[in-house]
This record gives C-alpha cells, sequence and structure tokens, in this order.
C-alpha cells in the first residue's frame, strides 16, 4: 500500500509561483499516503527554493500564516499525518496553499 | 569612466540604480523580488559582481539571494538557520522567558577578502556564517551564550541583530550591534564576545547605565581606523576610540539626537551624517524639515544640510540601514526614506537630488563604486 504513488494537483501563493518560476499549478508525485506532509514532502523535492517558505525550517510545522485548503474545506489544522481525502489523487481539485489575507 | 551601483532593498522588493561618475543621471532596474520585503542587500568588496540580498516574508519565511552577475540575475541560496544547539530562551515583552525563534535576515555583510563568505544578523538576536557564498549557514553561537543573552528583550521593531562591522586591519575582530541589547565584540573571530556598552546611558531601562539593554540602532567605522566606532543609540549620538571599552556622547548642537543612521565620510574619518529624528514616539524629521546634519569634527558641532532637500510637511523617516556613502572624489552620500525616495549628494552632502521618488518604503541603501 506505501509504494502507491498518487499525483497531487497543488495550487501556489503567487508569491511562491515567483520565487520558484513555477506555474500556478504543479503536480506531484506523492509516495504512500496522501497527507499534508508527504504532498509538502514532494513539492519540496520538486522545488528545493520553496523550503521553509511553507513549513518551518526547524519545526516543520506550517507557517502562521498559511492555510490549506481542499474542496472548500481548510485542512489547516489537521495533524500533519491525517491522511487527507482520496480525491486529492485524482487531480480534479488541487490542493490550495494560500497566504492569509492581510488588509491595509 | 567609474559607475555606481546603489542597492536599494524595500518593503515590496529591491531595486538596482546606476549611474557614471557625474551620478546626476540614474536609470532604475527592478523590482527584483516583487512583493518581497528586502531587509537588505550588499556587494562583496572582493567581487563586486558577487551581491547578496536578503528577501523575508512573514508568510514565506527567509530567502537568501545571490547574484554573480551584478545584479542582473538571482539565485536563491541557503535558508537554513538554525540555533546552534539548544537554543535557550530570553526575555519576552512581559519579562518571561521566551524560546530564541528565527524570524528574519536584517543584515548581510561580506567579508572583506573572500567572496564566499558572508555574515547574517538575525532577529531573534543571533549572528550567522557562511563560507560557501551562502548555501549553508552556521551560527556563531558564542554570542548568544557569552553570559547575558537570557536578559535580552526585544524592543518595538524586535529583537535583530542589524549591524556587523568588520575590522579591515584584524581579521578576528567583529562588532555587531542588537536591539535592544546593545554593542559587543569578538577579538577571536566570533568565538567568545563581550558586551561594550560602557558609557552608553539610556533612561529607558531601569538601569540606564546597565552592561546591556540599550538600544543602538546603528554604527558606522571608517576602515582607516577601526577602533572609533561612530552610534546612532535611540537617543544620543556617540562615539568610542578604543574599541568600545568606553563610549562619549558627541549629540552636541543637533536639534534632536534621536534618529537611526550614522555614516562616515569616505575619505575624512571625522566627517560623520545622521538623520536627526524628532523622538521615538514621532518617527518623522523635526518641524516636517529633512536635515542631514554634517560633523566635520567627529561630533559634538553638527551643521544643517537642506539643499535639495524638502523643507517643508517631510514626515518620513530614514531607517538604520538606509544610508550609504561611496568612495569617489567628492564622495557621494545616500540615503532612502519610508516614503520611497532616494536622495543622493555628489558633493559629500552639500547638495541634495532625489533621485528616484516612489519606491515602496527604503529599508536599506548600500553602494558599491565601480571602476
Amino acid at each position: 500500500m506505501t509504494s502507491v504513488v498518487q499525483v497531487v494537483r497543488v495550487e501556489l501563493p503567487a508569491s511562491l509561483c515567483l520565487l520558484a518560476t513555477a506555474p500556478r499549478h504543479v503536480d506531484v508525485s506523492v509516495k504512500g499516503l496522501v497527507t499534508q506532509r508527504s504532498i509538502l514532502d514532494a513539492l519540496d523535492a520538486d522545488y528545493p527554493v520553496l523550503r521553509g517558505t511553507i513549513r518551518d525550517q526547524t519545526s516543520k510545522l506550517r507557517r502562521p500564516f498559511i492555510r490549506f485548503f481542499f474542496c472548500e474545506e481548510d485542512l489547516s489544522h489537521l495533524s500533519p499525518d491525517d491522511p487527507l481525502p482520496a480525491a486529492l489523487g485524482q487531480r480534479s481539485e488541487s490542493f490550495l496553499i494560500i497566504g492569509a489575507i492581510a488588509g491595509g | 569612466m567609474c559607475q555606481v551601483r546603489l542597492l536599494v532593498g524595500t518593503r515590496k522588493g529591491a531595486f538596482v540604480l546606476t549611474a557614471d561618475g557625474a551620478r546626476k543621471d540614474w536609470t532604475v532596474a527592478g523590482p527584483h523580488f516583487p512583493g518581497w520585503e528586502i531587509y537588505h542587500l550588499k556587494g562583496s568588496p572582493a567581487d563586486p559582481n558577487r551581491i547578496y540580498a536578503s528577501q523575508t516574508s512573514s508568510w514565506f519565511g527567509q530567502v537568501v539571494q545571490r547574484s554573480d552577475d551584478g545584479g542582473l540575475t538571482w539565485n536563491a541560496v541557503g535558508n537554513k538557520f538554525i540555533y546552534k544547539g539548544f537554543p535557550g530562551t530570553h526575555q519576552w515583552y512581559d519579562g518571561t522567558a521566551h524560546p530564541w525563534e528565527f524570524k528574519r535576515v536584517w543584515h548581510l555583510e561580506p567579508s572583506l577578502t573572500c567572496p564566499d563568505t558572508l555574515y547574517a544578523g538575525a532577529e531573534d538576536a543571533a549572528l550567522f556564517h557562511s563560507t560557501d557564498g551562502g548555501a549553508s549557514w552556521s551560527e556563531l553561537a558564542g554570542l548568544r551564550k557569552h553570559g547575558s543573552g537570557p536578559a535580552w528583550q526585544p524592543g518595538a521593531g524586535g529583537m535583530c541583530l542589524h549591524t556587523i562591522l568588520l575590522d579591515p586591519a584584524n581579521p578576528q575582530r567583529i562588532f555587531i550591534a542588537i536591539s535592544a541589547a546593545g554593542a559587543f565584540r569578538t577579538d577571536n573571530g566570533g568565538e567568545t564576545w563581550k558586551p561594550i556598552n560602557h558609557g552608553l546611558h539610556s533612561r529607558y531601562i531601569p538601569d540606564p547605565t546597565a552592561e546591556v539593554g540599550h538600544c543602538v540602532h546603528h554604527m558606522a567605522m571608517h576602515p582607516s581606523r577601526p577602533g572609533t566606532l561612530f552610534m546612532q543609540k535611540h537617543w544620543d549620538v556617540m562615539r568610542t576610540d578604543d574599541a568600545g571599552e568606553s563610549w562619549r556622547r558627541i549629540s552636541g548642537d543637533l536639534p534632536t539626537d534621536f534618529g537611526f543612521v550614522i555614516d562616515v565620510h569616505a575619505h575624512e574619518p571625522e566627517t560623520l551624517y545622521v538623520v536627526p529624528i524628532k523622538s521615538d514616539s514621532e518617527h518623522f524629521p523635526l518641524d516636517g524639515q529633512l536635515r542631514v546634519y554634517r560633523s566635520r569634527v567627529g561630533g559634538e558641532e553638527w551643521e544643517p544640510l537642506t539643499k535639495g532637500l524638502p523643507q517643508s510637511d517631510c514626515y518620513v523617516n530614514v531607517l538604520r540601514d538606509a544610508m550609504a556613502i561611496d568612495s569617489l572624489d567628492s564622495c557621494g552620500v545616500y540615503f532612502g526614506t519610508t516614503g520611497g525616495q532616494v536622495y543622493a549628494s555628489a558633493d559629500a552632502g552639500d547638495s541634495w537630488q532625489a533621485i528616484t521618488r516612489h519606491l515602496p518604503a527604503v529599508l536599506s541603501v548600500e553602494v558599491q563604486t565601480l571602476p
């Protein structure tokens, strides 16, 4: 089961597209269980420049002003190792990485 | 003919301004890294085409960029800033112990001799070192662990290590400054450090002459006299002539001695520049008049420089790393404002022109004098 590879579509915030010279939507290959950690590990592997921009370098926790959405649900507060909805592997919807709204 | 290149960091990107030696007509390139805060850019004295930039964001953290072609193209290098060992704690605003947490790099200081070696001043205050062009970083932890670290407390702007001065005569000697801890010196390449705050007096801390706790805003050195440092403190302009062992106040006849920037003339080690700011609660020039003050005698006696600067309704600030001086003859003086203007003087401060007026708020200005 853990050797299964699923392709997950990820939508990046504009600032990280610029940093990584990446399109808004990128497909990453996730080995085994699809979780926040496995998606972000795959993203880091494909785009090393994004290391530390979504998760803290030391704690590996989500940076405070980052949110993860999928199918209109906020997944941000799940454990990084909680399994995510199976539909993520079907690429009809993207795993959204969102920068929190700031006014001013 | 020689060229001058200004490296301007702003709240929303980096800009590179170039001019020939006349310094009248400027070309503005950028923004590089649009939308990101660029706290500081600085070129290597050993290879002017090597430039480092601190790119940071409250959302996305810290990135360090490196250019090997004078700022035309950039590549991200290492951004793993890990405190060495058990990070320990410093004081939080409420007096409780708070764990050291990396937030951003305020200042990058390339080595005087090697393009691949540089230092990074961080918030929460720490000094990091790279010897591989920024690919990897290690903390010079002797600074935080010399003894007073647990007592350091952030000011309102954060607990940042913002000034790094390398002694050109002694590669083992480095001076740094931290808000709101004070100034420190190492004489063994960063292994051990000592506070160098004797003579500072700060009314805003319980013991005004404490060994640490002083809110140093910036320090400057002339390379020909590395034992003499000039300091703009929260309030007070100060100098030391014994490498920080003792400081004395040189505010003299300044109309206010609050401010952020301080710098030294390229060829006259006793000629200083500051931009007085009204007060700690009103971060703008006195009476709405933007004035650089120059002392030609090492402090105490200051003259206002106003020609070409707005003398009414000006309420911008000039932040700690936002002044620089080129090494042409006569030397050029530059500073950027929180209103997005960059002012330049090609005659050592006698007259000024705005060389760009509508950038995002300027965080830092550095200058390179190129052959």
